[in-house]
């Protein structure tokens, strides 16, 4: 079978979304030639540039121009190259793309999609490696897509370019070089359904993107002791699917969800708000979260792995769980 | 433009008896600019304005009843009760929204230039901002994309001279604000008296023209005066007297009506004929408006999304 890496994936689901609809364009810096991470590549020969559009370094001109763009019934993909960088631009994000349909009362609409990397765990430091789905899930607006697997990668960001409303698609940069059998066809993978990545029935796993693999680590290894663990891949934050989230929660009694970003004030905060808001009396112990630590990403291999979460983090939170005592491993309590 | 004039300044009135809520920013004196402009764009051009953008809205043909019943917050406003006063848009008219984010709304108005350089249809996108926008990076990148792409972009500073309470004297190291920082993007310098309304048409037509034809973005300083505070709730205190009377003298209005006297085309007594005409109208208008209804409030948790619903979550 044909193989495809998350890399590929990206490019894949521009270029079956750019044969399909002409009015999906893309602009960002370097795209033209692939980009850093080549999640462009072969773009631009063959759509063109009138398709394929490189920008100066412009964060604000590059968000606002897709927002224009999509004002004008485009539907324009924006890539900004590491997500850190949103924080150059987020007067665009924040204020305009994400408020624009509700305060014209419904006259402008945002079809578009903002892309780019995400996350942690090569290296790349305080200002390229953050996990910055948090900062989106402020803002009311704007879609969340943050894919775990090559094939979620394609279809969900497909998916994203053919919905009606501004999404933020977050690509974690530790995922590029993953693999998985590459789907058939067109691909498409709805937003706001999350995936069941392992079924059991002791304890609840949620991750998100790059987490999403450590909660099935974790959930390996617990099947060790005997202990069956539900890990769920939200694939999106905006809209959420909490209905699979409580249902596994009730399910289960014992949640752990699983964050990169510091747990000051993660997504998981959000969820776990909703688990105890209305899923409190099915619940068997205490929510708990493995954030990342609550400090600024160090360069060095080993410190940049004490601050993130991981499969052993994950395992020894739901194994306290299991064990009745409130886990102590969290890097949120760091 | 005498029907700007007299809408807001019967808001003014409203705001002062606290029928208004939230700020609101008049353009008194700086009317020619919105009109001026928006008679050189066709029906298929864009425009976007800033929170000071009642003027351009209308000037694009807004309704001016839409409009007051959204800054009175009566139902049947033009955003639907959910913008206000800073955020006036008018997409059947071609206004693309007000934005109350200095220099947020460029690039805004740069990406609808660049769908039109892709589409080919012949669309000219002009943007209207303050003096005090010329400082903020968001101008700078906007202006910057739309020369290196050579969109069909008329960007149109409005100088009245003020960055809200500050001279902009006081916060730019050149004498012009958008006409001095044009050569960095390759633009010619071009500086027009705004509160001449023909002699707006004329620039602005030049520059529509040029857009239309392919040859990229102008950039236009147009000087004016805000013969009011930065907002309803500003005296304006930090201006003399006399630099406000003096710029009284200099009122688009009074020098439109003059030029017309002199002309011919409209005697002393007709123009304030028509003026008095134009003020019983509003006034007629805000008594109409302020008998409606508030809108339901329910309809705050509608519309986040484009399919008229806000749900985040299942």
């Amino acid at each position: 079978m044909a193989q495809l890496t998350f890399r590929e994936a990206v490019a894949a689901a521009l270029e079956q979304e750019m044969a399909r609809d002409e009015s999906v364009v893309l602009l960002g810096e370097d795209v033209g030639s692939g980009g850093v991470f080549k999640t462009t590549a072969g773009l631009k020969d063959r759509f063109g540039a009138a398709r394929v559009w490189d920008t100066p370094i412009s964060e604000q001109a590059i968000a606002g121009a897709a927002m224009g763009a999509a004002a004008a019934g485009l539907r324009p993909v924006a890539e900004i190259m590491f997500s850190d960088f949103y924080a150059t631009c987020w007067d665009q994000i924040a204020n305009e793309i994400a408020k624009a349909c509700y305060m014209t009362g419904g006259q402008l609409t945002m079809p578009l999609v903002v892309r780019g990397t995400n996350g942690g765990g090569l290296g790349f430091g305080a200002q390229h490696s953050q996990s910055v789905e948090n900062w989106a899930m402020c803002i009311p607006g704007i879609k969340i897509v943050s894919p775990s697997t090559p094939d979620d990668m394609w279809g969900l960001l497909a998916a994203s370019i053919r919905d009606d409303e501004p999404v933020l698609v977050f690509e974690h940069k530790a995922l590029f070089g993953t693999k998985a059998e590459r789907p058939t066809g067109d691909h498409l993978v709805g937003l706001g359904e999350a995936a069941r990545r392992r079924a059991g029935d002791d304890v609840t796993l949620v991750g998100l993107a790059r987490t999403v693999g450590m909660c099935e680590q974790a959930a390996d290894a617990l099947g060790g002791d005997g202990v069956t663990a539900d890990v769920l891949d939200l694939r999106c934050l905006v809209p959420l699917d909490a209905a699979a989230v409580l249902a596994s929660a009730r399910r289960t009694g014992r949640v752990v969800i699983v964050e990169e970003n510091p747990g000051q004030l993660g997504w998981g905060a959000g969820v776990a708000a909703i688990l105890a808001e209305e899923a409190f009396d099915d619940l068997r112990a205490p929510i708990v979260r493995v954030s990342g630590g609550n400090v600024p990403l160090p360069v060095a291999a080993a410190m940049e792995a004490e601050v993130t979460p991981s499969a052993e983090k994950v395992a020894a939170a739901a194994r306290g769980l299991l064990e009745g005592r409130i886990p102590a491993a969290t890097t949120a309590r760091a | 433009m005498l029907r700007i004039r007299q809408f807001e300044t019967k808001l003014d009135v409203l705001y002062r008896q606290g029928r208004v809520r939230g700020p609101a920013h008049l353009g008194l004196g700086q009317e020619a600019i919105a009109v001026g402009v928006a008679a050189a764009l066709g029906p298929g051009d864009a425009s976007l304005g800033t929170y000071r953008g009642h003027a351009h809205a209308l000037a694009r043909g807004a309704s001016e009843e839409a409009v007051l019943r959204e800054l009175l917050g009566r139902v049947g406003g033009v955003c639907g009760g959910k913008g206000g006063s800073m955020h006036i848009t008018s997409v059947e008219h071609g206004y693309y929204g007000s934005y109350a984010i200095v220099g947020g709304h460029i690039p805004t108005a740069v990406g609808m230039a660049w769908a039109s350089r892709i589409r080919g249809d012949g669309g000219v996108t002009a943007c209207f901002f303050g003096d005090g926008t010329t400082n903020i990076g968001a101008f700078h990148e906007a202006v910057n994309l739309a020369a290196v792409w050579k969109l069909p972009a008329v960007f149109v500073c409005e100088n009245n001279h003020y960055m809200e309470y500050t001279p902009i004297g006081d916060v730019i190291p050149v004498e012009r604000p958008a006409a001095d920082r044009a050569p960095a993007y390759g633009l010619e310098p071009l500086v027009v008296d705004g509160n001449d309304v023909a002699a707006v048409r004329e620039v602005a037509r030049a520059a529509v023209e040029r857009a239309r034809r392919g040859d990229g973005p102008t950039l236009v300083e147009a000087t004016t005066y805000r013969l009011t505070g930065h907002s309803v709730a500003d005296g304006g205190a930090y201006r003399h007297p006399d630099e406000v009377s003096a710029a009284r003298a200099r009122d688009p209005l009074v020098r439109l009506a003059t030029d017309l006297a002199r002309s011919g085309e409209m005697t002393v007594d007709q123009s304030e004929a028509l003026v008095a005409r134009v003020k019983g109208e509003m006034d007629a208008l805000a008594a109409h408006v302020l008998a409606e209804p508030a809108p339901d409030a329910a309809a705050a948790w509608t519309g986040m999304w484009s399919d008229g619903s806000s749900t985040w979550r299942n």
